[in-house]
């Protein structure tokens, strides 16, 4: 993982990250108990126990575009119930970090759009502008008419606020993003084939593509 | 002890009937805190899985701030950013390189371990105090035999080294607060399960899928509301309700267990934000009300023949 230190590169921080997660995912005796327990297992592509089998092996291209990494909710009923301790909510986070480091394109649009609006929100203000999400969220995702109705009930009960609060504290939590490596840029383009990396501009961010710098800017 | 209160972003917005509620039950229970100064979003379910330092530095920061400010406890009412203070304290306790380098990440000192809180478990602490409230009223109690499924989900209780609640299947401190207030908890199948947390934008399908099995759940078991103790879960089960639900069937009002607990020892719909739910709690309400009269008609004649 990326850390404060600058030394690592990002490609560093992806072969570090794989191989910790590979051995943790090697304690797993394929019992398909997390698969069974899992919300999401109906949707996903690749259950759990596979994902868990697969990173053992250190098959990572099967893995990291695997959808059903963003699929996972991190409810934590596989870590809860693992019998061996494997802990596949830590193990499916760290893939998706590693994803992520890596320049990954796989993840699903609406998915990515959320997490990258949530992230931007919070970034800008310090914490989630909510209206500021919502329009974000619709212009990454496209899905510009989705739950528009329901935007009058949030509205007239007055949970929508106009404005975000600002925070004295800001500087430290865009710091906060800087020195863990994230980057406004992360998880930019998702949903679609590789493309030139958008630079983004905002805090924090401003990286000019190419995956070697390190985490911190 | 000091108590300082992290309010979280959804409370703040799309939950602010949460806290209300929270407010003005934890006032009417005299327990005494201080909102962090300054605080910032925890990063809930965007940080961790995007980067594992970010997702334990953004709660990090706030539990360093709430030491800072003299506080060796801390409630969070929300689920997801209960889940996350406790996770990174938890981590940065069994992890000596990430709390090695954390400090030079937040630009604060590592907080000393805090007394992490969420609103169920505080609440059943002053389980007793509840019961002397709701015993004290003149009015008789209006939740005798309102039928509540407490629906934990996921971040209370899991993984539960961190959260140490008291039973990860079946856990059972909710039932002891609806207990409390004088309603009876049901045995239900779905109180643990997912509700689909922060796939309600992104993936609305999932969260309308898993919420109907939850809904249908409490309602095959006889309760009149879900009491939750989470903004997600509530938006899922409330706002969304109106996806999963048949034609025809009843609407099942989503509570926050502060919304139980404040009707209990007699604050106001008004006072809890009840009118925010989207799920309308009105007809619940009047058919307590009424029944509560009943009753109270009853024992006035009863007394006087």
């Amino acid at each position: 993982m990326t850390n404060q230190s600058g030394a690592m590169s990002r490609s560093d921080a992806v072969v570090r990250l794989l191989a910790e997660t590979r051995s943790a995912a090697a304690r797993c005796y394929q019992c398909g108990k997390c698969s069974a327990g899992c919300p999401m297992v109906s949707e996903m592509t690749l259950p759990p126990h596979d994902i868990m089998r697969l990173t053992a092996h250190g098959r990572f291209a099967e893995v990291l575009s695997a959808d059903s990494l963003w699929l996972c909710l991190t409810c934590e009923t596989c870590s809860e119930r693992c019998p061996t301790g494997t802990d596949p909510a830590a193990i499916i986070d760290a893939l998706r970090e590693a994803a992520v480091l890596d320049g990954r394109r796989e993840v699903p649009r609406s998915i990515a759009a959320f997490h990258r609006s949530f992230l931007d929100q919070v970034r800008l203000t310090g914490r989630l502008y909510e209206a500021g999400f919502f329009a974000e969220y619709k212009l990454r995702s496209r899905a510009l008419l989705d739950d528009i109705g329901n935007a009058p009930g949030l509205v007239r009960r007055g949970k929508l606020h106009p404005l975000p609060h600002r925070l004295h504290g800001i500087g430290e939590v865009r710091a906060i993003f800087e020195r863990c490596g994230v980057r406004a840029s992360d998880l930019s383009g998702a949903g679609h084939a590789p493309a030139a990396d958008d630079a983004g501009g905002a805090p924090g961010g401003g990286d000019p593509g190419g995956g070697a710098e390190g985490g911190h800017a | 002890m000091t108590l300082a209160y992290y309010p979280g972003c959804s409370l703040k917005g799309t939950s602010r009937e949460f806290e209300e509620s929270f407010l003005a039950v934890t006032r009417a229970l005299r327990i005494e805190m201080t909102e962090i100064d300054d605080w910032s979003c925890c990063g809930a379910s965007s940080a961790h899985p995007i980067s594992r330092d970010l997702g334990v530095a953004l709660p990090a920061r706030n539990l360093a701030l709430a030491a800072e400010q003299g506080a060796d406890e801390v409630v969070a009412p929300c689920a997801a950013c209960y889940n996350r203070l406790a996770t990174a304290q938890h981590e940065l306790g069994a992890d000596a390189d990430l709390a090695a380098r954390m400090p030079g990440i937040l630009g604060h000192s590592l907080p000393p371990a805090l007394h992490i809180h969420n609103v169920v478990d505080l609440l059943a602490a002053y389980a007793p105090r509840i019961e002397e409230l709701v015993a004290a009223r003149v009015d008789p109690p209006l939740l005798a035999g309102l039928r509540v499924a407490a629906y934990y989900g996921c971040l209370l209780v899991r993984p539960n080294e961190v959260t140490g609640f008291d039973d990860a299947e079946q856990p059972a401190t909710m039932e002891t607060v609806i207990s409390a207030a004088g309603a009876s908890p049901v045995a239900w199948n779905m109180a643990v399960e997912c509700c689909g947390g922060a796939f309600s934008i992104s993936r609305t399908q999932s969260v309308v899928r898993l919420g109907r099995r939850i809904v249908a759940d409490a309602r095959a078991h006889g309760a009149q509301a879900i009491a939750v103790a989470c903004p997600l879960c509530h938006t899922n089960l409330d706002l969304r309700q109106a996806a999963m639900t048949a034609r025809g069937e009843e609407p099942l009002p989503a509570l926050f267990i502060t919304d139980l607990v404040g009707l209990a020892i007699g604050l106001s719909p008004g006072e809890l934000g009840l009118a925010r739910h989207f799920v309308d709690t009105e007809p619940l309400l009047a058919s307590l009300a009424a029944e509560a009269e009943a009753t109270a008609t009853a024992a006035a004649a009863q007394e006087s023949s």
